[in-house]
């Protein structure tokens, strides 16, 4: 019997008919950090594949990484990627039934959009050959 | 309507006939990446900006080498399945959805091998 009403059920109601929640606010940075991360990677297979082909080509993809455009969009994926580094570990402890709680949870949030800025700056430390 | 009962149905896993197993494989992969992506990572970023003789040395070191190549294998793989959740959630119609599923997974496997194959190339010496 649990074909009867199939495809004519109520929805639930979208998102936009909440306030916006800092969890929520960490959840959908999530995806739009995961889903942005594929241009960054495109571009960086794109450098590889230059490496690989000649110097002339790799002078070019290697201008292109160290332009202006190129260092901000570098710059905002490796924020992109500490966040989602941090956020999936916060993810995956979550797997485990553990932190599911509201102020964990909160706290956990805060944690990550912290750890996300210092493995930013570590990293562009890293680039500039602080460390 | 199916002619079918409520515990046929559920012995018989729906149409898909798994479902965990995606799950499972996405969870697998990320903790695979939590090491890969700073083994990866560490040499990129010394690389950026540096001249060509000096990237090319340092991906002609197998382990470098070794790293980027499991990373981007693992990586295109986590990325097809996150895409692929962001699409079933997002892409309505199944015209729609077959053809962002099939162009998700084209161009997830399109850049891996493009990226598995340059390091390979550079790391053999080509």
């Amino acid at each position: 019997m649990a074909d009867v009403n199939r495809g004519n059920r109520p929805l639930s109601p979208h998102l936009s008919i909440y306030r916006p929640l800092w969890t929520m606010v960490l959840s959908i940075t999530h995806r739009i950090t995961g889903v942005g991360m594929a241009l960054s990677i495109t571009m960086i297979t794109w450098w590889f594949l230059a490496l690989a082909i000649n110097e002339a080509y790799f002078e070019v993809a290697n201008a292109v990484m160290t332009s202006v455009v190129g260092g901000f969009i570098l710059i905002v994926s490796l924020w992109a990627l500490s966040f989602h580094f941090c956020n999936g570990i916060r993810h995956l402890f979550w797997d485990a039934g553990k932190g599911l709680d509201l102020p964990t949870a909160y706290k956990s949030g805060l944690a990550v959009m912290a750890g996300s800025v210092v493995l930013t700056v570590i990293g562009i430390l890293v680039a500039k050959g602080v460390f | 309507m199916r002619y079918q009962t409520d515990r046929q149905r559920v012995e018989g896993l729906g149409s898909a006939k798994d479902g965990t197993v995606e799950w499972w494989k996405q969870r697998l992969g990320a903790v695979a990446l939590i090491p890969l992506v700073f083994l990866f990572i560490f040499p990129l970023l010394r690389s950026i900006g540096a001249d060509f003789d000096t990237v090319r040395g340092i991906y002609e070191n197998p382990l470098n080498a070794l790293v980027a190549i499991l990373f981007f294998i693992t990586i295109m793989s986590h990325l097809r399945q996150g895409l692929q959740e962001v699409i079933v959630d997002y892409v309505h119609g199944k015209a729609a959805m077959t053809i962002a599923l099939l162009a998700n997974t084209m161009f997830t496997t399109l850049i891996g091998v493009t990226g598995v194959f340059s390091v390979a190339k550079i790391a053999f010496g080509g």
